[in-house]
């Protein structure tokens, strides 16, 4: 089981780091997700993988570590927000800049190019 | 009542945040503004009363709810973490002042995202423990996230998606290393993981250096340390002037946990653990001082300027963090406290200048005159001394203070060049762009705006607070010595609770 677990995380992590690294905002914000959901499972393994025991004390013999589940959850929580409002500003910086650049690409270039057709349009 | 000081700096820009965002207040700017401003004002008397009650009582454990420490959440006030808590309640009050002037009209909800980053830095600098700070970080970073795009714009815009996207990377980086310290230790309390530093088993400890480094690059990310710091020219520069004199105790936020975890929790009593990130610090502090010179020397504006002296400004924290002898945390506190408010006080007279050049802003060009050139231009006088660190004000005794702990740690070959150096840069180009600003003007009309009363009080309260840390100097740093002490000495946390509970 751990070792499936370990292959998961890592496999969720080497997706998310790649999708990163791309330019565009579209694949950053899957690559931020994959990312938020690697760490959700790293945490929670933090207190160690069981079976048939659950996170309070007194209902089975053995009993789960419960501060991770609350760590999990609490990061969950933060991960939806804070990809909510990287999906918004995504939008908003498509709209704005007029492309899904990361650094906003050609922002300055672009300006350049309207120049130069204006320009030939002139002479 | 006392007990509860603690909580307050957190509670209070909470719930006042949460009443700005009602209709009887939000719709009325006159009356937020009040609001705003006389909260910011208690926020600053009870900062000054709790760092009355830590330096007279010793350190105080809140324990949340009543759930003991180690595993129910702890706010820890000792005394470093409460000189940053009343530091971030002046620069609070000065912003509020500032912004009440026009820019919270740029666009809504300036006024409770300002008291909702200010909840999330008080209460990073306050808690107790690692996931907590976590949380606290994320607080603070999407008030912020909302305040650089405040008032709309494609530079906003552009900076801002860097600048989010950097720091969601760095959250998740943060959380793995919390989930590795946990594995590892079996705590997140920062003074339980202190205790249990020194007897961690030895296949565990390749782990815990790997969690401490990891926190290293979250830390470094934070506080725009060498090669985790593009985002922070362009994201101050564009921010509106008074919400970047906000941030410029945002990278000191980084750097205080830098402090807390690498000189404290993993520090002198951690046995193989020890200072485990210092054969990265050293080059990591250098360099970062050294690209702050270059990139101070090729600013175009008054703005970017500013952004890259904080810049430097961190290198030469970091300088004061790698050395870690006691001298030098103190020396570093000092000077800490000192370029926030200086860095943010020249925020604000950038915004001044901006709005009184017309289209030339605050780059280096000549332009029409401003239109209160002897008053502008002596706040900037003002602050620009206190930048560079020339007597009398604070900015000369801070950086002679780094220089001395240098010198008594052994090491002032390393650290009196990089920062005579970068004194020099600052004397260079804030000289250049003084004498551009004020004097090489071309026309005689000056423009229309002139500074309100506001922008003036609020830049002249944090040049008050700049001259009162000259008076006050010798006080102040035997507070930082002794806020060193509480730094480097594990607290006890159960023993603290009964002494609060006595109270």
């Amino acid at each position: 089981m751990e070792l499936l677990y370990a292959i998961c995380v890592g496999t969720l992590t080497t997706a998310a780091v790649f999708l990163m690294l791309r330019g565009q905002t579209f694949p950053l914000i899957v690559g931020l997700t994959m990312l938020s959901y690697a760490v959700n499972l790293f945490l929670f393994a933090s207190g160690r993988l069981t079976i048939n025991s659950a996170a309070i004390i007194g209902v089975s013999e053995n009993y789960g570590d419960p501060l991770p589940q609350a760590l999990v959850l609490t990061a969950i929580v933060i991960g939806f927000a804070m990809t909510a409002f990287v999906l918004i500003l995504a939008m908003r910086a498509r709209a704005d800049l007029g492309n899904d650049q990361v650094d906003g690409g050609d922002l300055y270039q672009h300006k350049q190019k309207n120049v130069k057709t204006s320009s030939k349009e002139r002479n | 009542m006392l007990q509860h000081l603690p909580i307050l700096p957190i509670v209070i820009p909470l719930l006042s945040g949460i009443i700005m965002l009602f209709g009887f207040l939000n719709d009325y700017y006159k009356r937020l503004r009040i609001f705003g401003t006389v909260m910011s004002a208690i926020m600053v008397v009870i900062a000054a009363a709790l760092l009355y009650h830590v330096h007279y009582h010793g350190p105080q454990v809140y324990a949340l709810g009543g759930w003991e420490p180690p595993f129910g959440i702890a706010l820890v006030a000792d005394r470093l973490s409460v000189l940053m808590v009343l530091l971030t309640a002046i620069l609070t009050l000065a912003t509020q002042l500032y912004g009440s002037s026009g820019e919270d009209k740029q666009g809504r909800f300036y006024h409770p995202l300002i008291m909702f980053q200010v909840m999330g830095i008080s209460g990073a600098f306050l808690t107790g423990d690692l996931f907590n700070l976590f949380v606290f970080f994320e607080v603070l970073l999407i008030a912020s996230y909302a305040l650089v795009i405040h008032g709309g714009g494609k530079q906003k815009t552009q900076a801002n998606v860097h600048y989010v996207s950097l720091n969601l990377a760095g959250s998740a980086l943060f959380l793995f290393a919390l989930g590795i310290l946990y594995g590892t230790f079996g705590t997140l309390n920062m003074a339980d993981m202190q205790q249990k530093a020194a007897f961690i088993r030895p296949e565990d400890i390749i782990l815990a250096k790997t969690g401490g480094l990891l926190l290293l690059a979250v830390f470094g990310l934070k506080s725009a340390m060498l090669p985790l710091h593009f985002w922070l020219p362009k994201a101050y520069a564009s921010a509106p002037m008074s919400v970047a004199a906000l941030f410029a105790i945002m990278t000191k936020v980084g750097l205080y946990s830098l402090w807390r975890v690498h000189n404290g929790v993993f520090g002198v009593d951690a046995g193989e653990l020890a200072y485990l990130i210092q054969p990265w610090l050293w080059p990591l502090a250098l360099l970062t001082l050294a690209i702050g010179i270059v990139a101070v020397l090729s600013s175009q504006t008054l703005r970017t300027l500013s952004a890259n002296l904080v810049i430097v400004s961190v290198g030469s924290l970091l300088l004061m963090v790698a050395l870690k002898t006691n001298l030098s945390t103190a020396a570093g506190l000092y000077y800490l406290v000192h370029s926030t408010i200086a860095g943010a006080a020249m925020f604000l007279v950038a915004g001044m200048i901006i709005n009184q050049r017309g289209k030339a802003e605050d780059r280096f060009v000549p332009a029409r005159p401003v239109g209160q050139p002897v008053l502008l231009s002596g706040l900037f006088f003002v602050c620009a001394i206190a930048l560079i660190g020339m007597p009398p004000l604070s900015g000369f005794i801070g950086k002679a203070f780094m220089m001395k702990a240098a010198l008594e740690a052994g090491e002032a070959a390393w650290v009196w060049p990089p920062i005579l150096l970068a004194s020099l840069a600052s004397i260079i180009v804030l000289g250049r762009a003084g004498s551009t600003i004020f004097w090489r003007s071309k026309g005689d009309k000056p423009g229309p705006t002139l500074a309100t009363k506001r922008e003036i009080s609020s830049v002249s309260l944090l040049l008050i607070v700049l001259g009162l840390m000259v008076v006050f100097g010798g006080w102040l740093s035997d507070y930082a010595a002794m806020a060193t002490l509480d730094l480097y000495a594990s607290i006890d946390i159960e023993a603290s609770l009964e002494t609060g509970a006595e109270q």
